[in-house]
């Protein structure tokens, strides 16, 4: 079965592009990033503040199921309505650093759309880092799993 | 989920991923992997059969003895770390996509 979710990331490079087709017409596509309440819903975040405007900017924060909070922030460049947005993302107290990303919506059919984003990250090391993140939270949350039930054998 | 079968909590114990290093050159009886780890027999096997639940192991017979040899197709899956990267976003834009098909039923 062919993957709907695809990344492209070569060796080397600082860059890496996500792209996903949607079975949504392009405007429900754009809304689902530029409506603060639906970004809160499908991110799974609250959204404290987002300006979906040229000189706007964003700041959102995840509380994980133990109770940490973890912040993200940005900028926004560009804000063209079904077309682009253009936007810097940073995770708070992180080493992961600044990454510019530009996101390009693009209708298909009536019902269907394309969403291409392309992420820049400061160095080939950072990027590698981020693409790295969930296999060694796969592997944490392999290790709390086991301690949970080790715990609760005792 | 049988939390047995998830290869990559397999490959988080370190002497499950050195008896994956020493399989990976030469298909080996659980006797021979054992005599390399100062671990008891019985802890080694035990760490075989999770080793070959979650399919990073395949067991052989010849003659009276089994051989383990690596399943290269599955470790394969496995080192391909960018995997959950983007099982991550794919699980994600499938949320966005439910949220905004419920959304556009609503209007």
């Amino acid at each position: 079965m062919e993957q709907k979710t695809k990344i492209n990331a070569e060796a080397g490079k600082q860059e890496l592009v996500i792209s996903r087709e949607f079975d949504l017409p392009l405007e429900l596509l754009f809304k689902a990033y530029a409506d603060p309440e639906i970004v809160e819903q499908w991110m799974g975040t609250k959204v404290l503040k987002l300006e979906s405007k040229k000189h706007g900017s964003y700041q959102f924060e995840t509380t994980d199921p133990k109770g940490n909070k973890y912040g993200f922030h940005g900028a926004i460049h560009e804000f063209s309505p079904n077309r682009k947005i253009t936007r810097t993302f940073e995770m708070e107290n992180t080493p992961f650093g600044v990454q510019l990303e530009f996101y390009e919506f693009e209708q298909l059919t009536d019902d269907t759309s394309r969403l291409n984003m392309h992420v820049i990250y400061e160095s080939v090391a950072q990027r590698d880092q981020v693409l790295k993140l969930p296999f060694a939270q796969g592997i944490n949350m392999a290790h709390n799993r086991l301690q949970d039930i080790v715990s609760k054998l005792k | 989920m049988n939390l047995r079968r998830d290869p990559f909590q397999a490959i988080a114990d370190p002497t499950r991923r050195a008896i994956l290093l020493l399989v990976a050159s030469q298909s080996l009886t659980a006797g021979a992997i054992a005599s390399n780890f100062d671990t008891a027999r019985p802890t080694v096997s035990k760490h075989l059969q999770i080793l070959t639940e979650c399919e990073l192991l395949e067991q052989k017979q010849n003659g009276r003895e089994i051989y383990y040899h690596i399943n290269a197709n599955k470790m394969k899956e496995v080192a391909d770390f960018i995997e959950p990267f983007r099982k991550m976003w794919d699980d994600r834009f499938n949320k966005l996509e439910t949220i905004m098909k419920k959304y556009k039923a609503k209007k």
